[in-house]
């Protein structure tokens, strides 16, 4: 059953996740992938009602809302000279704000910064863990876990977040108004993924172009960016061809994914630059597993380069898929302190990003995976023994 | 007042593999050297492309800039099988026990033998495969100090016995490892977990292949290593004033007169003095610490005549942003070539802090197998930054550090099982997974639900 015309609250913006079983706008027949903008997600319960959601009628999406500025307006910013005290969690511990704020001193001019000039001043996080963490964790949440997640994350300031399915039993989608595709740079993961080839798979996404008609914003996912868990490594120019593919067909953002993260710095960077070849910089957005380690140095280098969107997991939820054991996404809070510290602009308080990462922390009955937020707390009950 | 230059440290990269053993993940860096392609070439390189998806029973579609892909397809294509037999041909008798080549293919290429990643290429290219800015300024050679022996397991709640600690230094050294810090004399009052000093400086003697130093607080101390044998030894200060007082009971100035005796000393016997500073970014007492603070402390530690001078993020509270300041402050008065990192890993931020350094020109690394050590001041957090990591990130940059990954990860085991924890390395736990799952799978099996 096809979605029809599927509305939108003006107030809401939704993209949710929907599964194989489900029916799709354009009846593709495969998933969807879409989010919710946490930026307009205020919804009271009431009007949120699986078994009696009517069709909405789509209204004009401007792609001009998921710029920057809108996140800016929505929220408090914890701008880079900001320091916030009191909670425990922002003490003197926080992230250094030496450099930023004294940028313009003379004696720190001479700053060797190419590495850091380059850095753009603010930076997107598209939190995953409602969905790409949550799917990838054996215990299955409550509903209403996930909805207080997901409340907790955009309170803290999280403008993207990827919410897990809403939609009811019969197929039926509403709020509906942002979609994604997921693409493979891989021919062997494509088959395994999402059984077809990159090419049928591409060829299915045309639908996105429908979409794109419609007013609709897709984002495309492309996954095993720099390496493959079949084939080894991955060309970057075959990155940089399903990218460009995404890209021309309509896709507004385009997040590349090291799905079992193996990439370094040495692999992102000659990835990116082929990508940056064929879609701009501003489009683009980077996807690291922790897998090995290698997160945070490969978001560096890829900030370095220009990159301003960033995927990340509220207390690294997400196991890798492939490496049973080994972690997955790379955590929201440690990417919050590095990013602070660098003075990029987020807009998210990190405080309540860790309160958001406790909560589901305790709920999965797992301790978080992100080293800040288990640092922070020991410092918070250990500070008296100093 | 000497200029800050970064100075590399250039070394030949011969080729210490033979083709056979060129993993798959080594020719990544091949197609940035495909060369522009000119559109007179486009119709021969159409016909390649197509010829090359014919045989493969597909069909060959054009789509626009896509035969400039085909063209670096095909030549990878060509590349990855030539590999994949070389691979199948020697691995035929794990082929007949039921391993899946694709399913080796697939240990192969997650990384457990990234230590062979770029070095078979860098006979070709070195450091200049990479045109980007931001690589190319990173050291061909990085040294790595281990010292898990030592603030590994000086943070480590149990005590291990001597002969556990000598196999671990000795593992360390034939991984490749230069420089293992063996142990420390520091009363054994402060660290019991390395009350037995001598006994391990005696057993590790005639260990040859590294350089084995050891932590001194004061003459006495020195006194006592150099008895037991150490060649080469290390102090340490702070560059704030709180922490130097709550660590070693006295004011930073009293602490540089301390050592200045033990760099006389050491001087007359040519004994090589290694300075660390800690809280070079934050201090658990003070906050913030000032970089002109960390250069005073550097140059102080320099002029007195320390050979090297390691640059500590006790709390691990650095990020790139705060680490940069800080080190173009002292290397505006130490020497760049004599600078190591020292990063503590509390919040996750020491592999960046250490990219950064080594885009800087930074050539040596500290960094503790396995991750030994915790943070002293945030008690459950982590402290040390793992080697393995390190060495799976330099791999990955084709910088040179003579250590071989598998080994290392042999000697994070060994001394993870004695310590009854679990590794803290995640590229050493990622390649175990791996190597588990190549093992016990015979076909690559994927769900058909969409996992990104």
């Amino acid at each position: 059953m096809g979605m029809g015309a599927a509305g939108l609250k003006e107030e809401v913006v939704a993209r949710l996740i929907l599964t194989n079983q489900m029916n799709f706008i354009y009846g593709a027949g495969f998933p969807f992938h879409l989010k919710v903008n946490a930026s307009m997600l205020s919804f009271p319960k009431q009007d949120y009602d699986e078994g009696t959601r009517e069709a909405l009628p789509w209204t004009r999406h401007n792609r001009d809302f998921y710029k920057e500025d809108s996140f800016n307006q929505r929220t408090s910013s914890l701008c880079r000279n900001d320091v916030v005290q009191g909670n425990g969690f922002d003490s003197w511990y926080s992230p250094d704000h030496q450099y930023n704020s004294k940028r313009d001193e003379k004696g720190i001019q001479n700053l060797t910064n190419k590495f850091i000039k380059s850095i753009p001043k603010y930076v997107k996080i598209v939190e995953v863990g409602p969905r790409d963490g949550l799917q990838n964790e054996k215990d299955i949440v409550p509903t209403a876990v996930k909805v207080e997640l997901i409340h907790r994350l955009v309170s803290s300031g999280l403008s993207v977040v990827e919410a897990t399915s809403f939609v009811s039993p019969n197929g039926f989608l509403s709020w509906c108004k942002g979609s994604s595709g997921f693409a493979s740079a891989s021919e062997s993961f494509s088959k395994s993924n999402v059984n077809c080839s990159i090419e049928e798979s591409l060829a299915r996404y045309g639908a996105v172009t429908r979409a794109k008609e419609l007013s609709i914003p897709v984002r495309g996912y492309v996954s095993c960016v720099v390496g493959c868990p079949v084939e080894g490594a991955i060309p970057p120019s075959k990155v940089a061809y399903v990218a460009k593919e995404l890209y021309e067909m309509g896709c507004f953002e385009i997040s590349l994914g090291d799905t079992i993260g193996v990439a370094t710095p040495g692999t992102v960077v000659p990835m990116l630059e082929a990508v940056m070849a064929v879609v701009p910089v501003e489009n683009l957005a980077v996807h690291f597993h922790d897998t090995y380690g290698q997160s945070l140095p490969n978001i560096l280098v890829s900030l370095q380069m220009g990159i301003s969107i960033v995927d990340t997991s509220i207390s690294g939820l997400g196991g890798c898929p492939y490496a049973k054991g080994a972690s997955g996404n790379v955590a929201t809070e440690d990417v919050v302190y590095m990013l602070d510290g660098l003075g990029v602009k987020t807009n998210v308080d990190l405080a309540k990003l860790m309160k958001a990462g406790d909560f589901i922390s305790k709920q999965l009955g797992r301790p978080s995976g992100s080293k800040t937020a288990i640092a922070l707390c020991r410092v918070a009950a250990d500070g008296s023994k100093i | 007042m000497l200029a800050a230059k970064p100075l590399r440290k250039f070394a030949r990269c011969s080729t210490f593999l033979t083709p056979l053993d060129v993993p798959i993940m080594s020719h990544l860096e091949d197609s940035l050297a495909f060369a522009d392609f000119t559109s007179a070439k486009t119709n021969a390189l159409n016909q390649i492309g197509a010829e090359d998806w014919r045989s493969q029973g597909r069909s060959f579609s054009f789509k626009s800039g896509y035969n400039e892909y085909a063209r670096e397809a095909l030549l990878w294509r060509r590349q990855t099988r030539n590999v994949s037999l070389r691979d199948i041909v020697k691995n035929q008798a794990v082929a007949r026990f039921g391993l899946n080549d694709r399913a080796l293919g697939y240990a192969r290429d997650a990384g457990y033998f990234s230590s062979h990643h770029y070095s078979s290429n860098c006979k070709d290219r070195g450091r200049g495969k990479f045109t980007n800015k931001l690589l190319t300024s990173i050291p061909e050679f990085v040294k790595i100090v281990e010292v898990g022996p030592r603030d590994g397991l000086q943070n480590e709640k149990h005590i291990i016995p001597t002969n556990v600690k000598v196999e671990l230094i000795k593992m360390l050294a034939s991984s490749g490892l230069s420089v293992v810090e063996a142990t420390s004399f520091v009363s054994p009052k402060w660290v019991p977990q390395l009350a037995d000093a001598k006994d391990v400086m005696e057993a590790i003697r005639n260990v040859e292949g590294a350089s084995f130093p050891v932590l001194v607080p004061n003459l006495k101390g020195f006194e006592a290593a150099v008895a037991a044998g150490a060649k080469e030894v290390a102090i340490f200060a702070s560059a704030s004033e709180s922490f130097s007082k709550l660590n070693i009971n006295c004011s930073i100035s009293d602490s540089l007169i301390r050592y200045r005796d033990v760099i006389l000393a050491s001087n007359e016997l040519s004994i090589p003095v290694r300075g660390y500073i800690s809280c070079v970014v934050g201090c658990p007492v003070e906050g913030n610490v000032p970089p002109r603070q960390v250069a005073y402390v550097a140059k102080e530690l320099y002029e007195m005549g320390c050979s090297e001078i390691s640059l500590g993020d006790t709390i691990g509270v650095g990020t790139p942003g705060s680490v940069i300041p800080m080190l173009e402050a002292v290397s505006d008065v130490v020497p760049m070539n004599m600078l190591a990192v020292h990063f503590h890993d509390t919040y996750g931020q020491a592999l960046s802090n250490i990219l950064t350094s080594l885009q800087i020109g930074i050539g040596t690394v500290d960094s503790s197998v396995s991750g030994l050590g915790g943070c002293p001041y945030a008690i459950g957090a982590t402290g040390n930054v793992a080697t393995e990591d390190v060495v799976y990130m330099l791999n990955g940059l084709g910088v040179k550090t003579n250590v071989d990954l598998g080994k290392l990860m042999l000697a994070g085991d060994f001394i993870c099982n004695h310590l009854g924890r679990s590794n803290a390395s995640k590229s050493a736990l990622a390649i175990a997974k791996t190597k588990l799952r190549a093992s016990t799978t015979s076909t690559t099996t994927c769900t058909s639900n969409s996992k990104l």
